[in-house]
């Protein structure tokens, strides 16, 4: 359950609307079902009051939609940021991708998002309304009469039990109380798969790639895929075809969209929550993070405008490629 | 004689400065190489992008080996740290992925460094040899 409330967040958006400050609001609004809360623009104030939404499932990281939004809307955009968000926000900054005079952002605290995938796992397929109580979701199924309550901490989303901040990076106005990083575990999983040997690592990421429908879905949520013009849309590619053809392009594809990401990755889970298939795709981008962590010095995406990503940068002392895997078994 | 024997399908990009170079000074000095590695010649180790690695898996290489002037040597400055860097991180992802790590490898050598061209392709294809064909990253749309 979230520490603030709607009506918060709703009131803050409305006044700055009113007093002229912002002439957008960049916010959740309710989808199809309870549970897939869409990012949309409000600009109207009856619009706010009756569609806009925050609880559990206003998962979407907005700083990507402020690339194109910024360029065809007129004056300020008004954003909502999770500390996440943030991140995505400063690293988008760092790499000029919008201009900051055209947004307000505004930070509000996250007590971490819920994963429909869990909850469908414990109630199953024909969710009619989602309710919350305090700590629990209650789940609404046209099979049952009563409600099912689920604890909201059972279903959090893998990157927000791996929270790896609850501090705000960037914002203009904070709503709430600041959060501290936290040293969270989430590089156990990688180095789990690390110490398997090369052909359980291999049986591990064929049963998970081979579930790749690419769909795109990860390329397009991803804040730091904001090419204009993208390598998987060229039909010589290699890995051009809607479903994979071959077991090679799955993997082509997931590694060279990592790659493209690597150094510039945030980490804020967005790939793995959109993936409709559940394939766990933020382990691909925390190898890479965890690899530049250790090759090359700590080193978190977006934790300051300005910071110069490890693969345009160099020093003459890096680490050879014959000599990573020192140490390392398999 | 042996009939049947495996030959494998290995792919060398050169930097025009200094690999390439080196490879020219092994075939002059009539130094033996495999002739199953097919040099394809860049203007810099920095050239290669991931992709390039990828698609020649994809394509049935069985080891793709990068060659570049040794860092500090480069002839655009700094072309090779940032292959360095790139390399180290796409190696231990493909290892990550369960990829034999022999079937990668980056060498530094200068237009000086004839022999040791050859031998650094003779090792690399003796080792891809012992590995066999490349199963994991194959395409079996390009199998001719």
């Amino acid at each position: 359950m979230q520490k603030i409330t709607r009506d918060v967040l709703v009131s803050k958006a409305i006044s700055l609307l009113e007093d002229g400050n912002v002439s957008h609001v960049l916010g959740w609004r309710k989808g199809e079902f309870d549970y897939d809360i869409t990012p949309s623009v409000f600009s109207e104030k009856e619009d706010i009051e009756n569609n806009f939404v925050w609880n559990d499932f206003c998962g979407a990281n907005f700083s990507k939609y402020l690339v194109q939004k910024t360029r065809k809307l007129e004056g300020k955009i008004l954003v909502f940021l999770k500390p996440c968000d943030t991140y995505s926000f400063n690293q988008l900054l760092t790499e000029h991708r919008f201009d900051r005079d055209n947004v307000y952002a505004v930070g509000i605290p996250c007590e971490g998002m819920a994963d429909i995938s869990k909850v469908k796992k414990i109630c199953g397929e024909g969710i009619s309304s989602i309710d919350f109580d305090g700590d629990n979701i209650l789940v609404n199924t046209v099979y049952e009469d009563a409600p099912i309550v689920i604890d909201a901490k059972s279903v959090l989303s893998e990157r927000c039990i791996n929270c790896k901040s609850k501090k705000h990076v960037a914002f203009d106005e904070l709503i709430g109380e600041e959060g501290e990083i936290i040293e969270s575990g989430r590089f156990d999983e990688v180095e789990k798969l690390e110490k398997m040997t090369p052909d359980e690592r291999f049986e591990f990421w064929q049963s998970e790639l081979s579930k790749c429908i690419r769909c795109n879905a990860c390329r397009d949520v991803c804040p730091a895929c904001t090419c204009e013009k993208c390598v998987f849309d060229n039909p010589k590619s290699g890995v051009e075809n809607k479903a994979p053809a071959n077991s090679f392009e799955e993997k082509m594809f997931h590694i060279i969209r990592a790659f493209h990401v690597a150094g510039r990755c945030t980490d804020c889970g967005e790939c793995s929550r959109v993936c409709p298939q559940d394939i766990p795709l933020h382990l691909l981008n925390r190898k890479f993070i965890k690899d530049i962590d250790n090759f090359y010095g700590e080193y978190q995406a977006g934790a300051e405008v300005g910071s110069r990503a490890p693969l345009v940068d160099y020093t003459t002392e890096d680490v050879e490629p014959s000599d990573i895997f020192e140490g390392r078994n398999g | 004689m042996q009939v049947n024997e495996y030959k494998p399908l290995i792919v060398a990009f050169c930097c025009n400065w200094c690999s390439y170079a080196g490879a020219d000074l092994a075939g002059n000095n009539r130094l033996n190489y495999p002739a199953d590695v097919k040099i394809i010649r860049v203007p810099c180790s920095c050239r290669v992008n991931p992709t390039f690695i990828l698609r020649a898996f994809q394509k049935g290489a069985d080891g793709v080996i990068l060659c570049g002037c040794h860092p500090g040597d480069c002839h655009y400055t700094s072309g090779n740290y940032y292959t360095r860097r790139r390399m180290s991180l796409l190696f231990s992802m493909l290892d990550y992925l369960g990829i034999e790590r022999e079937r990668t490898r980056v060498e530094w050598v200068s237009a000086a460094e004839g022999a040791k061209f050859a031998a650094t392709m003779n090792d690399f294809a003796e080792k891809v040899v012992a590995l066999g064909k490349n199963k994991r990253l194959e395409d079996l749309r390009c199998k001719k």
